[in-house]
This record gives C-alpha cells, structure tokens and sequence, in this order.
C-alpha cells in the first residue's frame, strides 16, 4: 500500500546547505534510497547522491537516516511510521561534496598506512596450511563492505575533527586484528596499534559495532581483544616475565642438547672410536645452533676447548679450557677443562704440567671417563 | 522548503570546516537519552547504598552468613566469627573492614570493558549515546593518565578470582547452623551460593579471562585445549553485559538481605 511520505533531505555543499523538506511517494517494500531515486526523478533532479549494488554489499550509500548512520539501500520504509518526517543528511564526520555525497578520503589515506599482509619471506605460495579454525577470527572482519558508518559514528573523530591525524578508526582496528591474529603474519602490530594507530583513543563505547550493517562483532572481537594484546606486550609485567623464562628455557634447553651432541661426538674421537675429518661438519653444526641461543661467549668454553684440541689448535684449546676454569663452578666441568689442558700440556710434551693437571682433574671428579685416556694411571700419561 | 538556522553555534565536532552546515547536536529522533538515564540511575544507586553499607560497619554478619561486602574480614575490629582468614590486619586499623577489601572488586568493575562503556557513557557522556555530539571540547580516551590506568584490568581480574574463591567459600559455610553445625541449609545458603555462580559467571565471561585463555594465540590449531577454552568463554563473553548487571545486583541484594538477618528485621527460613 502507497503513501505519502514526509521527507527532509540535507541539500548543500561545504560552503552552505540546509534540510529540505519534500512529500514524496512511498510504495510497499521500499527502502530509504527507492524513494531518494523517486526524489530525483520527480521534484530535484539535481540531487546528489551515491549509490551502487542497492544490495548492502558495495557500502557505497552511507548516509544519516534520522540521526543515525546507515546504508540507504537497506532501510525499510516500513521501519517507520507512516506519519513520520524522516530525515537524510550525508556522514557528518567526512567534508560533504554536494548533498548527500561526502568526501571520504580520510579512509582511504589510513588504509595505506597499514601495512599489508606479511608472511614469512621463505614462505612459498603453495606452501600456506593452516586450518580453518586458524582463520575464523581474520575472516569475520573479512565482511567488512567499507561503507565507513563505523568510521563516521566515532565520536573520537565525529566530534573531534583534531583527532583525525593520530586515529585510525575502527574499521583499521579490524583490519590491525585481522592481521595480527592471523597465524602467517609476521608483522609487529600490537605496540603500532596503540602508537601509531591510536587504539588507545577508543573507549570501547561500541558506537561502531550499533551501525555495522555486516553485524561485525568490532569492539568485543577486535578492538577489545588487540588492546588485550597491547597489556600482554606493554603493561604485564607477569606475563613479559613468563614468556622471557619460557624462551630462555626452550633456548637452554636447545643448547644444552646440541651441546651434549658435539660434546659426545668428541669424546668419541677422543677414545679413537672415530675420527675427527668424519664427525667434523656434524660438530660444527651442533656447535653453531648451541652458541646461536647460548646467553653468553663462556658457557661453552670446555667443549671449544675439546674442539680445538681435536682440530689441533692447541693454542685456543688451551685458552678456551682456561677460560672454562676461571668461568665453571662445577666440579665436572673443571675436571673436563683439566683433562683437556693435560692433553694440551701432553702434545706439547711438557710431562710435569701434564700430570699436574691429570691430578687435578682427578681432585675434581675422581670418576671422569675421560681420565681413561690416560690409563688410569696419573703419572704416566 | 524550510531553511535551518544558522546563526546559532555550530554543535561541537560535527561542526569541523568543510562538513555539512547542521546545527542540531543530533538529529535522532528516538528516546536515546533513557539508556545513558537508566544506566546513571541504576548505578548511581548502587554506588550509594554501597558506600552507606561499608561505612556502616554493623550488621554485615548473620551467623553463618558473612556479606560479599565485608568478606574477607580482615580487621581487628570484625564481627565475631566472621573472619575466617584471620585478622591479619592489627587493632592500630579504626574504620570499617569493608574499607580494607572494597577496592578490589570496586577497581574490577571500575576498569571492566563493559562499565566502562556504561559510564564513559551515561556519566561522561562520551559520547551519551551513538550519533549525539558529546559535550567536552577535547578528547583523548585512554592515551594518557589517568585512563591509561584502564590498561590494569587483568589485574583486578586476577585479584577478582581469589574473591570468587573466597566467596564460594562463604557460600559453602552457610551449610551450617548458628551454632556452627554443618549439614545445614537455609535461604541465605541459596542467596550465598547464587551470587557467588553470578560472580563467577562475570569473571569467566571478561575480556581479559577471554585474552588469557587463548585470545592472545595466534595459531588455534596448535593449542587444540586452549582454542576450546577460549570457545567456552568466548560463549560467555557475548553475555558479559548480563553478568555484570546480575552480579551487580546479586552482590547488593545478598547483603542486603544479610543486613534483614542481622537487624532481625526477618529470620532465616531454614531447610533442614
Ligand atoms: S568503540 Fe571505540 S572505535 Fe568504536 S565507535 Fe566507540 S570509540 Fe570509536
Ligand atoms: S566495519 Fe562495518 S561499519 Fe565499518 S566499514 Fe566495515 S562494514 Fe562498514
Ligand atoms: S548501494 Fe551498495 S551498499 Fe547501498
Ligand atoms: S570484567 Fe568486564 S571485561 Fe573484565
């Protein structure tokens, strides 16, 4: 069933403008823009007004439909009382072009200044696999049409325009989330989102999530969940606190197995077992991944000092095993550090600082295998 | 054609050069103030009786039930048999024990996501409601402090789970009698024990529970358990709103009804 319509339709440019009142035509099952387009075909051709898929989906339409920011092509009439003036104004956070035409341009400069997708650089295209479950949470924001209501309801730039520079605005707080939850994203987002991005402007007061006409969850489940991931990365002590012993404990554990690995490949070329041309590149990899994550240069001193002594540097050998003593407090060790130096002091056929050194070694550890090598007997090696 | 008038100021932001001339603050035609109303006038209340309450220092024990808002009772100057940690607190401390414990879960819904929404809406009208220009000349939400402050919220939520603990063990003491026997269940035991579920159901559905349990992960599929925790709280999170307000009025209508018992205003109807 027809009616008659009373409509009041913001008419201007930036210079000037003001709300038009027109009575206009209404059939059954109309939206908001059918009878903007009746407008236009009947009593203001001039009127600007912009349009696309009339289907929710190109976000091309936005505009204030009685104060409130919505898409024209998906406002029923039949929302409203037949007897009631309904008003149309353009954004009233973006510059107005003419009418109901804003510029939004704001948008599409703060698109740019988030940067884009970045997966691993070694990552070849085939070689993506992740499961679904990984990706739920980026592809709700996925449904974003970029109609920018959310963006014009923000009352941290709607109301002050001074904001502007330093706010990106929800629909890039999406975007931020989208990529910092995805599991190939290797970008650092979450001290840029409130640096850079200014996350921290929003008071979660969920404006942007009334109007989105793709019912995206914005405040719970991306804004609220990134300015989660700022604390974890800023303010928790505790948690900063876990995750460094968490990756000190993985680190140390890797280096304690690759170094457990070179050390037993040495002692294998120690008691002629192998030797040394045929362990060699296997030691030096073991060794490489056990200094990458080591905390310091002297942790490791006695195994370099056992692999100089295989290499036949004995001068390093020496030093290393040196610097092992003055470094390890565990009687093991030392004793390893003392064999090592004995057969530094032995191949350099100085026998009495050998064989005080193998009594050293012995003082230490009475029980080291390695002594072995010497035939158990300390004055003769 | 009518022409809207210009010669008053423009309403502030949406009045920024360039965009369209409209005066007018807003021009939704809905009742959107009665939401912010409601929500000042609810909450203003709360705040009232609850300060009355924790300066009243009397009438928050009922044997066996002890009031969420004097629990724990840690000051030397407790009601009898009320203070099941012990009165860690020594006699140089005058005032009501409320006082010592209040900033906790006062702090925990002060910086809850969802109150604050509530306030900075209906209390700073920032903004009152969505599409209505707010009032203040300049903003800076929670860059600087004293907002930035928000960002402690885990925190309290970790604080907010040790009163859970202690709550539910309030609840579990009311299965006794007056005289301390256990095996017994009255109204107040059923009072105790639903707002201690309510304050549980509040901190399980927070934002911050959410990011704990799994949010802060990257990769779901490598934590299979905790994708699922995080699901289940998750569930809960989309009512968290709910669960703020009950457990709101759930912890002032148990002391409230504590405060009958311990007036002897009513009795408590005893089950077995
Ligand atoms: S929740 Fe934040 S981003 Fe969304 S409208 Fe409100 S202040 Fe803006
Ligand atoms: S998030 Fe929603 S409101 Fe914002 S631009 Fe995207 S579709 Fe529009
Ligand atoms: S015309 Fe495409 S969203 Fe309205
Ligand atoms: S308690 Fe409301 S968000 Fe944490």
């Amino acid at each position: 069933m027809g009616y008659t319509a009373k409509f009041r339709v913001w008419r201007g440019t930036d210079e000037d403008g003001a709300l038009n009142d027109y009575d206009v035509d209404v059939n059954e099952g109309e939206v908001v823009l059918d009878v903007i387009h009746r407008l236009q075909a009947t009593q203001a051709p001039d009127l600007a007004v912009r349009w696309n898929c009339k289907a929710g989906k190109c976000g091309s339409c936005s505009a204030e439909i009685n104060g409130r920011p919505r898409l024209l092509c998906m406002t029923r009439m039949n929302t409203f009382d037949q007897s009631e003036t309904v008003t149309v104004t353009p954004l009233r956070a973006f510059p107005v072009i003419r009418d109901l035409v804003t510029n939004v341009s704001f948008n599409y400069q703060k698109a740019r200044e988030v940067p884009s997708f970045t997966p691993p650089p070694d990552l070849k295209a085939g070689d993506y696999r992740m499961q679904q479950i990984d990706v739920e949470r980026s592809q709700e924001f996925r449904k974003c049409i970029e109609c920018f209501l959310c963006q014009d309801t923000c009352h941290v730039i709607r109301d002050h325009e001074e904001n502007k520079p330093v706010f990106a605005g929800p629909r890039f707080f999406i975007r931020i989330a989208e990529l910092d939850m995805h599991p190939l994203d290797t970008l650092e987002r979450k001290h840029s989102a409130q640096e850079d991005y200014g996350l921290g402007y929003c008071n979660i007061t969920k404006c942007c999530t009334e109007v989105c006409p793709e019912g995206i969850h914005i405040t719970d489940n991306a804004i609220i969940p990134m300015k989660e991931r700022v604390v974890d990365a800023k303010y928790d002590p505790a948690f900063g606190l876990f995750r460094v012993l968490r990756a000190r404990s993985k680190s140390t554990k890797t280096m304690n197995e690759q170094a457990d690995r070179a050390w037993s490949l040495l002692c294998s070329v120690e008691a002629g077992d192998v030797d040394y041309a045929s362990v060699r590149s296997d030691v030096e990899d073991a060794m490489r991944q056990a200094k990458g994550v080591a905390s310091t240069g002297t942790v490791l001193a006695s195994l370099e000092a056992l692999d100089h002594f295989e290499a036949g540097r004995l001068d390093e050998a020496a030093a290393e095993a040196q610097a092992s003593l003055s470094w390890h407090r565990s009687a093991q060790e030392r004793s390893d550090a003392w064999v090592t130096l004995a057969r530094v002091y032995d191949a350099q056929e100085r026998p009495t600082a050998t064989v005080e050194a193998i009594e050293n070694a012995r003082r230490h550890w009475p029980d080291n295998p390695r002594l072995r090598h010497f035939g158990g007997d300390e004055r003769r090696p | 054609m009518t022409q809207t008038d210009h010669s008053g100021p423009l309403a502030a932001g949406t009045g920024a050069p360039g965009r369209a001339h409209i005066t007018l603050r807003t021009l939704r035609t809905d009742r959107w103030w009665v939401q912010p109303a409601i929500t000042a006038g609810v909450l203003f209340s709360f705040v009232i009786y609850a300060t009355w309450r924790a300066f009243e220092n009397a009438y928050y024990y009922a044997t066996p039930y002890l009031s969420p808002f004097y629990s724990p009772c840690v000051a030397e100057n407790c009601a009898p048999g009320s203070d099941d940690l012990g009165r860690l607190v020594g006699d140089w401390y005058p005032l009501s024990p409320a006082l010592l414990i209040l900033v906790f879960p006062l702090g925990f819904r002060m910086t809850c996501y969802y109150y604050r929404k509530a306030y900075y809406r209906s209390f700073w009208l920032s903004p009152p409601a969505c599409a209505v220009a707010e009032p203040h000349r300049t903003y800076t939400g929670e860059t600087r402090a004293p907002l930035i402050l928000q960002n402690s919220h885990r925190w309290f939520f970790y604080a907010g789970l040790v009163f859970n603990v202690i709550l539910t063990w309030d609840a579990l003491l009311g299965f006794r009698n007056s005289d301390g026997d256990w095996g017994h269940m009255g109204l107040g035991t059923v009072v105790l024990l639903t707002n201690a579920t309510l304050l549980w159901l509040y901190s399980l559905s927070c934002h911050s529970c959410r990011n704990t349990f799994g949010g802060r992960l990257k990769h779901f599929s490598k934590h299979p358990i905790r994708y699922r925790t995080w699901t289940f709280v998750s569930r809960l999170n989309t009512r968290h709103p709910l669960f703020a307000w009950l457990s709101l009025f759930g912890v002032a209508l148990t002391d409230f009804y504590i405060r009958l018992l311990a007036t002897g205003t009513i009795s408590d109807p005893t089950f077995f």
